[in-house]
Formats: C-alpha cells, structure tokens, sequence
C-alpha cells in the first residue's frame, strides 16, 4: 500500500530527543523532496516534563499537523497512556522497551532506545535508533537518512567521522528491530521534489527573515515565550555599523527605545508575547499619538496574565488592535502559516513607514515553533517601502496637514516635538477641541493608506463562507477543502490582514449569510470585530492550547451550516 | 516652540524653578553649538511628564528636536534616539517623580551601559502638576494632600544612589546658581557617558524652599546649598561618596568617571567586528 501522507507522533520527557527525532525526521524527508511540517508542545520548564512533537510528511502540501498518527513513538509509560488513542486504526506504536513493557496487543512493538544508542557507542543516539526504526516502517531508503547524517554532522570537527559511524550504525539497529517486529504502514509514495529552491524554517525565523528583508535596523526585546527566537536571532544577525540589537531591562524599555529609535529616523521593531504586549500597551499609545513607525511582533500563548506560556491561542486580537486607552485602533496583521510570517513581516514594516505609526504582527506559538518547508522568498521581487522624509526649511509643522506628512529626522533640519499630548501641527500641547478633532481625524484617516486589494475568496457566490484568521487559516483550510469535496456549498475567505480588513473583501463578507470564524479563542474575538462592521459571523472556538484538528472542524463546520443560519447571529 | 505660540497655554508658577534651569539648558545647548559648530537640530530634549516635562516646549531661541513622552519613560526612550544615531547630542529632562518614583528601574540599565547622555532632574520634592502631593525626596512626616498625616517613607538619597547605581558623571547644582548650573550642563554634556545633573528647583506653589536652600541671615538660616570644594577629587569615588553623603546640598560636579567606554563606542567595536548580513546570506542557512 502506497502512502501519500504520513503523521509519526514522538512523546516522552524533555530531553530524550523527542524534539530532535521529530526534527531530524522532518529534515531527512525534505532533503527528499518531500513537504514537511513540525509540531511541538511542551511545558514551560527548562528540562523534562512531558513533551510532545509530530512530523507529517507528504508528496503535497501540507495544511495541518495531521490528526490521526501513523506512528506513535512512545519514550516512557506516560507518553503511551496519554497519546495512545490518536493512533490511528492502521497505526503502529513503538515503544522504548528500557523505560515500560507493554503486553503484545497487535500493534505494538519494544526496542529499548538507549541500550541500542549505547552499543553503538555514542549514547546521544537514540534518536538514530528511532529514525531507522521509522524508515522501515514507511519503507524509505536507508541511504535516504544516511545522506542526511552525513550532512548533518559533517561539521570540520576531528570527531565527525565517528560520530557519522556511531549514528549511521543506530539507524541499522532500529532499522533491524522494526524489521523483526513484522510491522509496515504502507510504503510511502516516492516523490517528484518540491519545484524552486526551498527553506526549512519556522515561524518565528520566518518572520525575522521578513524583518531583516524589509531593512529593519533597530530591535531591542526582552526575553519571553514564545517570542525569544526573535530576540535571539536578532542579536546574532542584526549586526554590523548601522544597526543595533540588545536585550531591554523590561518590556517598558523594548518599546520606549523602539519608540526613540522610529523617531530618529530607523525602522525599529520588537518582538514579544502577551504579558509584555499588555506592558507595551502605553507606548503603543504613544507611538500612535506621535506618530512614529515601528513594528510590535505579539506571538500569542495562552493568556491572560501568565497564563499558558507554552501553549498556542489566539487571544490578543482584541487587545493587539485596542492596547491601551484613548481612541485608538492599531493596524494588525496576522500570517497564516511559516512562509506568510515571512511577508507579514516585510508588510508591516512598509505599512509603519507609508502610514508613519505603530504596526502588529500577530502570530502565535503554534507557528513560532513549527518547522515547514516554504518555498524561498525571491527577494529582487520584494517591494520594500521607506517613510517619506522632510528635507524643508525649519519652522515646519510636522502635524498640520490633515493626511501623513513628511517626517523631518533629528540631526536634519525641521525641528518638532513628538508629543504623546495632544498637540499642534508644531507638536506643541493644546487642548483645543478643533484640534483634538483635527489630529484623531488625522490619525484615523492614515488607515486608509493601509487598505489592501489582495485576500483570498472561493465560491464567491455560496451563502455561507468559512473565514479563519492567523494560525487557524491551516486546518480551516483543510477541513474547506474536505467540505467541499463532500459536496457543501460553502465559500472561503482569507486575509492576513486584519485591519484594515481589504474593503472588497468586507464588502463580499456582508453579503454572506453566515462567516464562520475559526479560531483559538474563549470570546471569538474576531467575529465580534466583524460583527461590529455589520457582518452575520459566528465563531467556532477552542482552548485546548493546541491547534484546531482537521476532523472537528469539518463537523463544527457541518453542524452550523445545518443549523437555520440566522438564527442567533447577532449584527 | 521658538516663538510664543497662542495655542500652547501650559504656564509655570511665577518664581519656579524651572525657568532658571531653562536658561541655564538654554546657555549651554548655545555654547555647544558655537563650540563645536553643529546644528541646534543634532540635540534631542527626551521630556517626561510633569511641569519638567514641559520645558521642551518653553526652549527660547533655536530649536532643538523635542519627545515628550510618556510618564517615568524618557531614558529608554533617550536611548533608541542615541543608539539610532550616536552622533546626535541626546538630553534627558526630568523631575523627581518622573525619574525617581515611576522611572527609577531605567537608572540602572543605563548606568550599566554607559549611554552617552546628559539627564537634568528637577527636583521640586513634589508632585506639583497634580497639585503637591509627596515624591520620593519629600521628606518622611511632610504633610501634602496624599501624606495627610506626614510622609511616612524615608527621602530617597538621589546623589548616593546615582553613585550606587554606577553613573559615571553626577553633579548637583541648585536653581538660583544659573551661571554654576549652566556650566555643569556643559561639563556634563562634554562628558563620554552617563551624566546626570540633579537641580533642586524649588516649586513656589507646594514646597517653597528657596529660604533654606540660600539661607536668610536675618532669620538665622544657614543655607542648605554649599559649593564643593575645590579640592575634592571628581574621579575618586569614595571622596564622591563623602561628598554625597554629608548634610545639605553640594553645589558641583560630584563625580567623574571617564575611564570607561560609552555603550555605542562598545557596540561599535562590536559592529566592526562582525560583517553586515544580506537577507541573501541568512537565507541561504536554511537552504534544504
């Protein structure tokens, strides 16, 4: 039996090589040609604890993490009674024998991982041991992970050569114990390689590679999950004369510099999750009110407060478009998958200079994490904006024009002050009511230099349309295209960019009898928002801390397109 | 604002302090300009809030660029503008409370840094623009509308705490001494680092303290302000501490540290060091 698609699941404890297995495999098949995406879970805790990752891998695209397993690779006792069930009918279990013992129930079979890494000779194997054991299983070409050992550990160390042989060698031993078990899912089905030069990458690399594309210069964070990769990755890339990168004391001062830095004439950004959104929420005001460019990247997690630091949700919506008091109301972009936090990233910075204000980039830790395989951004084709400059006499009065103005920069003639106050076209503070209406009409009007054509719509015409936002957008478009498949008159509707919502697509989203919004939250957060333009939306929600699954939503999905579709729906 | 501007109505008390720590900001923004031929629109005035806050738009003469931002925040904030562009003179102004009370946990970030700015505090021990309640220098048993049976907390030290903290220049001036004061503004200015003048500016409407900071013979008042000696040493920290640490207000340039690097001379050399990336580059890395 041919296999186009194949979902292995690895759960054990921190440090056992859960992440790596899941990883390597993932890696090894891309360099096949094949898509690949990881998922991963685990608790907010340096080592050990429960932990979970998943791979799929397939001859086409990949949308979701997959619901039903193929392969549950169990390390310990626990990880078998907690993830057991998601096997599917035809799935296989492999257990390691060196932590629990499990009576012969068909589908299971024992290798003790470490005692197998260990006659090797390098006991950091037993994620080799695991991957070989996996190859059998899917019937993959033991050269296929060979090539990718020597790949991987060919480092220029006087080690690698037996570091290769040891690992190589775990690849036979579990290889060699799959093959006594007598167990296969299937062969998988071999596979044309991806067409264009493809990345592995996550979300959270993803988005800094958008970032360090669109010419960011300026990034000061404060470590936090899931958002420290950024952090991380900045301070090890962002450098050379010109730019700077640095850990703050506090969320407070990440957005305050970011601030100082817009309005010095750099394109600045930080990156954090909602504890720290929450204390970047007065500068945000500022930044609005001054109007200064700069980027904010909120990569969600469980809230509020601490709330699910490890876990993915999305739950900020509300408070990434509404952060702090006063008439505010930020503009927001939310990508979809790995490859869109690449763009979103590039968007939000050209949106921060043409509109000369604060940007959010809303992702979330189910795509921070996850590794998948995206084709390679052609950068000659990026369109990368820059602020309009002043370069006038002085005595300019930077505020007085009732759309965006050009930004003198300090150093250069056309002296201001930004003021958080409300103020003059000088930058002076007044409390003049003709002015307070004057600048939050300015303020506002910006927006529209944000409006998009772009968004995804199918079937147009059908009634009823199915419209997730961030993160959600994969499984919802699985579960879309399983629908229709089935024969639903149902429609698709799609954008990253939430705020400003792309007018055409509003306007094709009134029309609709009933939006159904997808998404990780208590509230439903994003239908309230499109409820509030008039649209009939309904949310499907969850707050498991993990991502939609594929088959709940098909019938969620089912059970509201058969319900009376306005009954019940507020506009 | 470098003319009178009908729209802008904020006013200052008749006899505040503020005004003199004006002129004195005034003076020495002038002096540098005449001195190392830079435009007035390479300095930066970071504001926070209160009536210090408002000085940035009370600047006569030419105009500076001018941030007024958000309570407690001007040295994150006098931070991205520096490290954005290192060649821009880059002035903090700030009161007790503002630098003190809500913006304290910045002191020591950038006094571990080094960064390269000048910040002057007016301290009024009062919070005047919300009309005279207790700051963190109002004395303990000080009765003000929040401290209705006295200020119960002790008066934070700002002098030994700067030193504490690791600033690398503090000076301390008083309002009434503009010429004196004008001067530590330049001194601290010129100074590679994290310099700080702290000014007592006395607040005419909640806590006049003209009298005991100048002393009035005729009623039997020593003055509280005394000028440093001529003799202490700047660089030497525990001559510094002694200074700080003795009765009433030092009037000088209390301590000196021009031994260590500036934060964006040290980012620099890290900058040297390490090429500049093409997003072409990084890409690359991830190639499958």
């Amino acid at each position: 039996m041919r296999k186009d698609d194949f979902v292995v699941r690895f759960a054990g404890e921190g440090g056992q090589g859960v992440v790596t297995s899941a990883e390597g495999f993932a890696q090894a098949s891309a360099q096949k040609g094949y898509h690949v995406q990881t998922f991963a879970t685990f608790p907010s805790q340096i080592m050990g604890g429960p932990t979970w990752t998943q791979t799929r891998i397939s001859t086409t695209k990949i949308l979701s993490s997959g619901d039903e397993l193929d392969v549950l690779v169990a390390f310990n006792q626990y990880a078998y009674d907690n993830h057991k069930d998601e096997v599917g009918d035809h799935g296989i279990i492999i257990y390691n024998s060196g932590e629990f013992e499990l009576p012969d129930d068909g589908k299971s079979f024992g290798m003790s991982f470490d005692e197998l890494a260990k006659s090797t000779g390098n006991s950091r194997a037993a994620n080799m041991v695991v991957l070989g054991a996996l190859a059998h299983l899917v019937k993959m070409a033991q050269a296929t992970l060979e090539e990718f050992v020597v790949k991987r550990y060919t480092r220029g160390r006087p080690n690698d050569e037996e570091i290769i042989r040891s690992n190589c060698e775990a690849l036979s031993l579990g290889r060699l114990e799959a093959e006594k078990s007598g167990f296969t899912v299937g062969e998988l089905a071999a596979t044309e390689p991806v067409e264009g030069d493809q990345l592995l990458i996550n979300g959270n690399t993803a988005l800094s590679l958008g970032a360090h594309a669109a010419g960011v210069d300026f990034y000061v964070g404060y470590p936090i999950s899931p958002a420290t990769t950024i952090l991380v990755w900045m301070e090890q890339n962002l450098t050379g004369p010109g730019k700077f990168a640095h850990q703050a004391s506090s969320e407070l001062e990440a957005i305050t510099s970011v601030l100082g830095a817009g309005f010095a004439g750099k394109k600045a950004m930080s990156a954090t999750a909602g504890p720290g959104f929450s204390l970047m929420s007065e500068g945000l005001g500022l930044a609005w009110m001054a109007e200064i460019p700069l980027v904010i990247a909120d990569i969600q997690r469980g809230g509020p407060s601490t709330g699910l630091p490890t876990k993915t949700e999305q739950s900020d919506l509300l408070s990434a478009m509404f952060p702090g008091h006063g008439d505010v109301r930020l503009p927001i972009i939310a990508p979809g998958s790995v490859e869109e936090c690449f763009y979103a990233a590039v968007t939000a910075f050209n949106w921060a200079e043409r509109y000369q204000g604060p940007v959010i980039i809303l992702s979330e830790h189910a795509l921070s994490e996850r590794q998948q395989n995206i084709p390679r951004p052609a950068l000659k084709d990026l369109v990368v904006q820059d602020r309009s400059v002043y370069s006038g006499e002085n005595g300019y009065l930077r505020y007085e024009a009732s759309e965006v103005s050009p930004m003198p920069i300090p150093g250069s003639v056309g002296s201001y002050v930004a003021n958080g106050s409300e103020h003059d076209g000088m930058g002076d503070t007044t409390h003049r009511a003709e002015r307070h209406i004057q600048m939050t009409e300015r303020r506002f009007g910006k927006l529209a230099l944000l409006e998009e054509d772009e968004y995804e719509a199918i079937n147009p015409e059908a009634p009823v349309a199915i419209m997730p936002w961030g993160g959600s957008k994969g499984p919802a478009q699985a579960a879309f295209e399983r629908l229709i498949a089935d024969g639903a008159d149902l429609g698709w509707c799609y954008t990253m960019f939430l705020h400003p919502l792309p007018p055409e697509l509003l306007e094709e989203l009134k029309k609709k009898d009933l939006v159904i919004v997808p998404e990780l939250n208590y509230q439903g957060q994003f239908s309230t928002i499109l409820r509030s333009y008039g649209v009939r939306a309904e949310s499907i929600t969850q707050i498991t801390g993990l991502p939609f699954k594929v088959r709940d939503l098909v019938g969620r999905i089912s059970e509201k397109v058969g319900a009376d579709r306005r009954e019940g729906v507020a506009v | 604002m470098s003319a009178k501007n009908p729209e802008y109505d904020f006013k200052w008390c008749p006899g505040c302090g503020d005004f003199s720590v004006r002129r004195a900001l005034e003076t020495a923004i002038e002096r540098r300009r005449i001195e190392t031929e830079q435009p007035p629109e390479n300095n930066v005035v970071v504001a926070g809030i209160g009536c210090s806050g408002n000085l940035v738009h009370l600047l006569e003469g030419n105009q500076p660029y001018g941030f007024h931002g958000i309570h407690g925040r001007s040295l994150p904030i006098a931070m991205g503008v520096k490290m954005a562009s290192p060649e821009l003179n880059v002035l903090v102004v700030a009161g007790d409370g503002d630098f003190l009370g809500i913006g304290l946990e910045h002191i020591a970030p950038q006094a571990a840094r080094n960064l390269d700015i000048t910040v002057i505090v007016m301290d009024n021990a009062v919070y005047g623009l919300t009309k005279g309640q207790s700051s963190p220098t109002t004395s303990p048993g000080e009765v003000t509308p929040s401290t209705p049976f006295g200020k119960v907390e002790e008066a934070m030290d700002p002098l030994m705490l700067y030193l504490t903290m690791g600033v690398s220049f503090v000076a301390s001036a008083i309002s009434t001494k503009v010429k004196d004061m004008s001067q530590l503004i330049s001194d601290a200015m010129d100074h590679p680092g994290f310099s700080i003048v702290h000014v007592q500016s006395p607040c005419t409407t909640y806590n006049d303290t003209y009298e005991q900071l100048k002393g009035n013979v005729k009623k039997g008042i020593e003055p509280m302000a005394w000028p440093v000696d001529e003799d202490h040493d700047p660089s030497d920290i525990e001559s510094a501490r002694s200074v700080a640490g003795s009765d009433g207000i030092p009037v000088g340039v209390i301590y000196r540290n021009q031994e260590r690097e500036t934060f964006h001379k040290r980012i620099e050399e890290i900058g040297f060091k390490t090429n500049p990336k093409t997003t072409d580059t990084l890409l690359k890395r991830y190639a499958i």
